[in-house]
């Protein structure tokens, strides 16, 4: 692809901080991603679930896995020297899909 | 490029950089592949080639899933698409892959109902809200996606959605690493190990290459400091004569991996007998497709699938990049006939394959270089 910014966007593994778990389904939870608040799902860490607060890593819309806050920040600041952040916010925005969701909780 | 002040750990970044050149025999070539295209990208991007010593070579792996996709299952995709007329669904990276008769971007502007969704969840959505249309997902990736793919049909099953279905691509990256491991052309020396695959798969599926290949490999992280320390842990283990796995991005990779992950595909999908790679040919049990079980939700079962096959062009070398025989600029149509803008083989069709990296970083700074120095 002629993408200036390069790197493939579905392999983006982007940092989130779970702001809530839903209450009808424990394997979704409203998660901001770098300002962006989108649903992600929770299923692939059913053996060692995330709590509210806890930070996880994001592929395709599914937390892959529990990293520290530290290592989310470490995580953020790669996306941004591959100059990849406004494109994993642009993923996260899921193409204007979740787009309704996102203005009425800002 | 960047400058090692920029990253974090400067200091610790000069003193990895120092210890490799220590590390390195001068009288030795070492050939390391990174298997992952977010490797490639990142080890251009930041600019380590150059702070690298010249006699390790850095081979670029197969790990770009949109590089190796077959030209033929791309204008399946859409052949499906127009003949049922349905939605079809993609990631954001394969819009601009080019089909026979274009790219699904192209097929959009024809009218083709083309939708691009960052999550495989993400198009389940679009066909719950869409009942009246049916919604293809057009799937791609390695274990990085396929556990993803997976946990969304079980919610489409689970929620009985009639009016989706998956075109399955997923692939497996330890079938391809066996078939370059056993390609007559091979001179690798270690891997620098995928990182988000690994968080699904773990190391364990590796171990053969270090027991029966002898080959040392490191399980990486992306930054700058990771990728050098684990070319570092690679140089030390040649240098002791060693081969072992090993796993430097141990704060996201588990050593055995996500087994829920690992479940959801057991779950949904089963090997394929054989599938085809662009630039390395059939490789056998290298994919997934769905199981009986997912039989109503399986694009290639619901659907008449045209059977398109696209050779690859014979000019086109990248099996020899692949396999690290040649360098991405040492290809026939390196640059001529094979640009990102214009692709011909595997390599250049991502940012993130091999040929397009070198291209993007390497290439345009070498022109620059030459028309800089060439007195006008």
């Amino acid at each position: 692809m002629q993408d200036s910014n390069g790197g493939c966007h579905m392999c983006l593994a982007i940092p989130g901080k779970i702001i809530e778990i839903s209450h009808d389904n424990v394997n979704s939870a409203l998660v901001d991603v770098m300002g962006v608040r989108r649903h992600v799902e929770l299923g692939l860490l059913e053996d060692d679930r995330p709590n509210t607060g806890d930070w996880v890593l994001i592929h395709v819309g599914y937390a892959m896995s529990k990293i520290s806050e530290q290592d989310a920040a470490e995580q953020m600041r790669t996306l941004e020297m591959l100059g990849e952040t406004e494109a994993a916010r642009q993923e996260v925005r899921g193409y204007g899909l979740q787009s309704a969701e996102n203005k009425s909780e800002k | 490029m960047k400058f090692v002040d920029e990253f974090r750990n400067p200091e610790l970044i000069n003193k990895t950089v120092e210890e490799i050149k220590l590390a390195v025999d001068p009288n030795r070539q070492y050939r390391l592949m990174e298997i992952c295209g977010g490797h490639t990208h990142a080890i251009y991007r930041f600019g380590l080639k150059d702070i690298l010593p010249p006699n390790i070579d850095m081979i670029h792996g197969p790990g770009c899933p949109v590089c190796v996709l077959p030209m033929g299952r791309i204008d399946e995709g859409l052949a499906i698409a127009a003949n049922h007329d349905l939605i079809f669904a993609a990631f954001g990276d394969m819009m601009r892959v080019p089909g026979t008769h274009g790219s699904p971007l192209e097929h959009k502007a024809r009218g083709l109902d083309v939708r691009i969704v960052y999550s495989p969840a993400d198009a389940l959505q679009l066909a719950k809200a869409n009942p009246s249309r049916h919604v293809m997902f057009f799937a791609i990736g390695f274990e990085t996606t396929a556990p993803s793919t997976a946990l969304t049909l079980q919610r489409a099953k689970h929620d009985r959605i009639p009016n989706f279905s998956v075109f399955c691509n997923h692939i497996t990256i330890i079938p391809a690493l066996r078939a370059i491991l056993d390609s007559p052309d091979m001179r690798l020396d270690g891997f620098v190990g995928p990182g988000h695959v690994s968080t699904v798969i773990g190391c364990r599926p590796y171990e053969w290459i270090a027991t029966d290949r002898k080959k040392p490999f490191v399980v990486s992280g992306f930054e700058p400091l990771d990728l050098l320390q684990s070319i570092l842990m690679l140089l030390r283990q040649l240098n002791a004569g060693e081969a072992k796995i090993e796993n430097q991005y141990k704060r996201v990779v588990r050593w055995e991996g996500n087994p829920a992950a690992v479940r959801a595909m057991d779950n949904v999908f089963e090997v394929r007998p054989s599938f085809e790679w662009r630039g390395l040919g059939f490789i056998p049990h290298s994919a997934l497709r769905l199981c009986e079980e997912y039989a109503d939700w399986d694009a290639e079962r619901r659907f008449q699938i045209p059977g398109f096959r696209i050779a690859d062009p014979a000019a086109a070398q990248c099996g020899e990049v692949l396999t690290g025989v040649l360098k991405p600029a040492q290809c026939k149509l390196f640059g001529n006939e094979c640009t990102p803008e214009r692709p011909v083989g595997a390599l250049m069709v991502s940012s993130e394959g091999s040929c397009a990296a070198y291209y993007n970083y390497e290439h345009r700074k070498a022109a620059l270089v030459t028309a800089l120095s060439t007195p006008s």
